[in-house]
């Protein structure tokens, strides 16, 4: 039917013909690469105008409604603007780290797509490690959020930088040990096979016999992602606007383009282990491309997640600390036991 | 192929580590230990122990530099310009250690060793598990202990009363 | 094709800088750093012979794990007693925390 895995095909095997198998990886690798990007671009100009629509509708507004239909090409304005923005350096910054900050937390975002199953077969490389390394790669982004920090010398900055790396590496340990659930279950840590044993009726999806590795899991990833109710690191109201607080024109742009694909990475993350990636609900769904029910399945998470900016308040820093250690920790080592008596025992 | 990446690694690996012990601002040497330490996850990739490269990335880069660099911005004094960064001895330091090395790689280059011709065992995760609860799961426990008491020593240490 | 002795030398380089930082340098986070690359030098060995002489059996990754959780716990409390230094006397280099000796 529609699906998209003969088409890549096609198109490798058109290359194989035409040109000698060193060119022919260094063509694909590139090629991925340039697809992955387009993709993310076009969800995150789309990610930007819906957020917008959402929290408007949400406050009984309308939103951007003048560029377009219902305001769609709002998020294409904004960026023509942040191009023509002048780019700025503080006076005393740290330069070289100044200018590699956003690159690094662009790059960080985009590595974990390596390992995610778009649908049936559109995975650029379905690794052994596959979870374990997005958990790892996308530990740059405290890395980068840091260096923004650090090198902005402002105050501000390096409070925002601290409090965002504090807390993104507080949920981290949450975050891994709730999918630990997953991989016990699945007894891989590869995507594509994890989405496998998921196949069938919608019963077969992980989140019914992981309900608690789930929701921690779902809370643990909206903190890591600085989301609302856990975005102390960027509270306007108190800290400016945090680690990206000097930073102007694309630089700024392309942090903000970095947090819109963390969002899309982390609700890909959690249809991929608890909703059965690619596959429909039902099995006579199976008529309909294995890459929209993906696509869709992620929309739907990044709605929720939208939804939980524009309903719940900000949390104070220490009570972000505590909830993470003092109970989304606890909760994940319940998972863990139950999970293990669960094997156990059937 | 895999030559080719070795020594691009390899010159990372070593570029940055030099750049580690000799850049005047810590905050700086930190950044490069960062990438030094992922040049040895890509390491550990040709070495074909892909979960250790994992690992590596998790535990290295986002656990111990980012303490680290934590540490660094809470102690203000590290990163002025004033300061000096070494002591007395890196002339007679670097002589020594560069006969270290000379030593060290006349060894190596003369040592026949016998290399086997085998492939590991693929999946290298179920493997790592299956032995850290069998062969080693006493070092394992022991290291769990030794991780329990340091992570309460330092929270005892550091904490202000 | 890297062979061990490619491995070997480049981790030698490796635990040589790591020396020389550890001799040179005067505040306690650089010294800290130096040992890091050490560890990071035995790993590479370890990794390395299990590869090439004994590849069944992943000792030598195992002993890499045991290696990096090591080194989490000594970072940890290090860098603790940095901090501690650093709020108590107002130095972090080494050569000045004398108070012990007399």
């Amino acid at each position: 039917m529609l699906e998209l895995r003969p088409i890549f095909d096609a198109i490798g095997e058109f290359l194989n013909s035409i040109l000698p198998e060193f060119w022919v990886t260094i063509v694909s690798a590139f090629g991925t690469g340039a697809i992955i990007l387009g993709v993310a671009s076009v969800f995150v100009l789309f990610f930007v105008w819906w957020e917008r629509k959402v929290s408007a509708h949400m406050q009984q507004r309308y939103g951007p409604m003048r560029t377009g239909w219902h305001g769609w090409l709002q998020t294409i304005a904004d960026g023509v603007k942040l191009l023509q923005k002048e780019d700025l350096i503080p006076r005393d910054a740290d330069k070289l780290v100044y200018l590699f900050a956003p690159v690094v937390c662009f790059v960080a975002a985009f590595l974990a797509y390596v390992t995610i199953p778009f649908g049936e077969g559109l995975i650029v490389q379905d690794l052994n490690i596959g979870i374990l390394y997005i958990i790892a790669i996308t530990t740059f982004t405290v890395v980068s959020l840091l260096m923004a920090g650090w090198a902005s010398h402002n105050k501000w900055s390096l409070l925002g930088g601290m409090r965002s790396a504090a807390q993104i590496i507080s949920y981290e340990v949450p975050l891994s040990l709730s999918l630990i659930g997953v991989i016990m279950i699945a007894e891989t840590l590869s995507m594509v096979s994890i989405v496998v044993q998921q196949e069938g009726w919608f019963w077969n999806w992980y989140v019914f016999r992981q309900p608690l590795g789930f929701i921690v899991y779902y809370i643990a990833a909206t903190a890591e992602a600085n989301r609302t109710p856990f975005d102390i690191p960027e509270a306007e109201q108190e800290l400016v606007a945090g680690y990206n607080v000097e930073y102007s024109g694309m630089k700024w742009a392309m942090f903000f383009f970095a947090e819109y694909i963390n969002m899309l990475t982390i609700s890909a993350i959690a249809v991929t282990l608890f909703f059965g990636g690619w596959h429909a609900p039902a099995p006579f769904l199976d008529f309909i491309p294995s890459w929209i029910w993906f696509v869709g399945k992620c929309l739907l998470s990044v709605f929720v997640l939208m939804w939980f900016r524009w309903t719940y308040p900000r949390v104070r820093v220490d009570q972000l600390m505590a909830f993470a250690w003092k109970f989304m920790l606890p909760l994940a080592f319940v998972n863990i036991i139950l999970t293990g008596f669960g094997i156990y025992l059937f | 192929m895999e030559l080719g990446v070795f020594y691009i690694l390899a010159a990372v690996i070593v570029v940055s580590g030099l750049l580690v012990v000799t850049l005047k601002n810590i905050f700086h040497s930190a950044l490069m230990l960062i990438l030094c330490l992922f040049g040895v996850a890509g390491i550990y990739i040709l070495l074909h122990a892909d979960f250790l490269a994992a690992v590596q990335v998790l535990l290295y880069v986002g656990g111990v530099t980012i303490l680290m660099i934590f540490a660094i911005m809470v102690t203000h004094q590290l990163t002025g310009k004033k300061i000096k960064h070494y002591n007395e001895q890196p002339v007679p330091a670097g002589l020594i250690i560069l006969s270290l090395l000379i030593l060290l790689i006349v060894s190596i280059t003369r040592t026949a060793f016998e290399v086997a011709d085998k492939a590991e065992p693929m999946p290298t995760v179920a493997v790592i598990g299956r032995a850290l609860m069998t062969d080693y799961v006493l070092p394992f426990e022991v290291v769990s202990v030794v991780l329990l008491v340091a992570l309460i020593g330092a929270i005892v240490i550091a904490r202000r009363d | 094709m890297a062979t061990l002795e490619h491995y070997l030398i480049l981790s030698a380089i490796l635990f040589c800088i790591g020396v020389f930082g550890l001799l040179s340098r005067r505040n306690a986070v650089g010294i800290l750093m130096s040992i890091e690359l050490m560890f990071n030098s035995a790993n590479i060995n370890f990794v390395a012979f299990s590869k090439f002489i004994n590849p069944d059996i992943l000792t030598g990754q195992i002993f890499s794990v045991f290696v990096i959780a090591i080194a989490a716990a000594e970072a940890a409390v290090g860098l603790a007693i940095v901090v501690l230094l650093y709020r108590n006397f107002d130095i972090v280099n080494i050569d000045k925390i004398n108070f012990m000796k007399w």
